[in-house]
């Protein structure tokens, strides 16, 4: 074994924006070992969890993720209701996957986004983030919120989506569709795409078993599993979609099962829409006396992959013990077959091509103008501001 | 290709005739088994190799008078989740490491020996993960008796 020198991504890297620590041994150009320190942002939520009640813990756990909010209180959520075996209303089951397959939708623009701007193409950049705003005006119309939506409660959801809001998000998805056409196009026809991504961070099916990798990893390496199919839940039994799989395990196939997935996603939202038409304004929650001792498993396919939520309780009103996994744990161990042997340069986008999730939403408090040192905005100006906006958006729709 | 507990169920007896203590049907498609702890990396190979279930995670408990660990595996074909799960004693909280048969087992048992002190026999490299380097030793924030609240000093 020659010398090796050591390269850092991380923690604070300018393009991940994420604390997170990848070690690179390389030789030469090519990366032999890599080491990934995690913790960073390590914040003790199954701890936290064990203090809170259960209606507490579906706030906690929505702020795990700042893109996939809604992932792991759908998760959770599945995981409590599954312990005294909760009927949960067909109208809640279908605003449910709304906003999961919504999320999916803006969680997957992003993604392509990030990784056009990795690879030096902007303009996918910037068209995949564009188009991916008219989805979180929606989310804010339809729950107040661009993100952290707390629209899940136990036994339902906490707000009905009303005829106006169904006819606009109809409206949003015409729009989104040749949206979706240019980007599928600008990504999957273009040469210098291809010549980037084939073949570069290649996860062969044996790999995603080694490590257990699920979502668009497992899906892009010929593994065919999705929990909306495998195991399903809210409405996703009673819509006609398919699981998007590619057999390539390289960068490409994961860009490749994600914008296919979003014409899946785009086309459940519209058939939950129709579910909801059909059925008359009414229940969406479900009354949930109390949760009696036993353990919960509850899953969701998130846009990364499966989360899976095991709360044990004893017939008090908090967990006794809350595990959370989410799927990034499970994928990003993937980099020791997907970057290793490969180039240096090959490296960043090899590590991003499983989406790696974290949780990088900072709250503002107040506004200083440098110059003058004066406070112009307070926490309370900016929340006005935010709630004019949203009012702003509700009248327009 | 589906799996029904029943046979699994059967399946187990017959191969491991003494390591199942005890069988629990959770409700439909979740079971869980309890199994002797020198028979885990074996029933665990039997799952993953031979049936073709995929290690989900897995989730330690305290349980004051002893430790529990459950290995959640899932059977995708058939949605079916099995709960294999192994005590260990208050006193010597260790067991074989899962990583000889999937190596995605590394990081959660490296997990679960910073937050609870469980040590995992045979892991390949079993140091801090996401602690800080500070973190004194012999705390294990994830245990009963570690405070839910922060002191304030």
């Amino acid at each position: 074994m020659g010398k090796r020198s050591f390269i850092t991504i991380g923690p604070y890297h300018p393009l991940l924006e994420e604390p997170e620590f990848f070690k690179l041994y390389c030789d030469g150009e090519t990366v032999k070992e890599v080491v990934w320190e995690a913790g960073y942002n390590h914040r003790g939520i199954e701890k936290i969890s064990e203090s809170k009640t259960f209606e507490q813990v579906i706030f906690l756990v929505e702020r795990i993720c700042g893109i996939c909010s809604t992932s792991h209180p759908f998760a959770y959520v599945n995981a409590l209701e599954s312990i005294p075996g909760v009927d949960v209303p067909l109208r809640a089951r279908y605003i449910r996957s709304i906003i999961g397959e919504l999320e999916r939708v803006h969680s997957h623009l992003l993604w392509v986004g990030l990784a056009g701007h990795f690879l030096g193409y902007n303009t996918v950049f910037m068209w995949a983030w564009k188009y991916r705003e008219p989805i979180l005006d929606m989310f804010e119309i339809i729950t107040g919120n661009r993100n952290n939506y707390a629209m899940f409660t136990i036994g339902g959801v906490r707000r009905d989506i009303d005829e106006g809001q169904i006819s606009l998000l109809a409206k949003v998805l015409d729009d989104l569709r040749p949206k979706a056409d240019l980007i599928k196009g600008a990504v999957m026809d273009d040469p210098v795409i291809h010549a980037r991504t084939k073949g570069v961070g290649v996860l062969t099916r044996e790999d995603i078993l080694e490590f257990n990798a699920v979502g668009p990893t497992a899906r892009a390496s010929g593994v065919d599993i999705d929990v909306r199919r495998d195991d399903p839940y809210a409405a996703y039994d009673l819509v006609d979609w398919k699981v998007i799989t590619a057999q390539g395990g390289d960068v490409f196939a994961k860009a490749e099962v994600r914008i296919l997935e979003m014409y899946e996603s785009i086309s459940i939202i519209r058939q939950c829409l129709d579910g909801l038409k059909k059925i008359k304004k009414g229940e969406i929650r479900a009354k949930v006396k109390e949760i009696p001792a036993g353990i919960g498993l509850g899953r969701h396919e998130a846009p990364r992959g499966e989360v899976f939520h095991f709360v044990k309780t004893d017939g008090s009103n908090s967990p006794v013990r809350h595990k959370i996994r989410a799927p990034s744990y499970v994928n990003i161990p993937t980099f020791r077959r997907s970057c290793v042997g490969q180039s240096i340069s090959d490296a960043a986008i090899s590590l991003a091509a499983v989406d790696p999730c974290y949780c990088c939403t900072e709250r503002a408090i107040s506004v200083y103008d440098e110059a003058s040192g004066r406070k112009t905005f307070s926490g309370k100006d900016l929340v006005r501001l935010s709630q004019e906006k949203t009012e702003k958006l509700k009248k327009g729709m | 290709m589906s799996m029904d507990p029943k046979t699994l169920l059967a399946d187990m007896k017959s191969r491991f005739p003494d390591a199942l203590v005890e069988y629990q049907s959770l409700r439909e498609k979740r079971i869980l088994m309890r199994i002797k702890k020198d028979a885990l990396t074996a029933i665990a190979a039997f799952l993953f190799k031979d049936r073709g279930l995929r290690f989900i995670i897995a989730s330690a408990l305290d349980l004051e008078g002893g430790w529990e660990i459950i290995y959640h595996f899932s059977h995708d074909p058939s949605g079916l989740i099995v709960n294999l799960s192994v005590v260990l004693e208050r006193d010597t909280p260790q067991v074989e490491s899962l990583v000889s048969v999937f190596e995605g087992a590394e990081w959660i048992e490296r997990e679960m020996y910073e937050l609870f002190g469980i040590k995992f026999l045979h892991h390949p490299n079993l140091e801090k993960f996401l602690l800080p380097e500070n973190w004194k030793a012999g705390q294990f924030p994830l245990r009963r008796d570690f405070p839910k609240e922060r002191e304030n000093s």
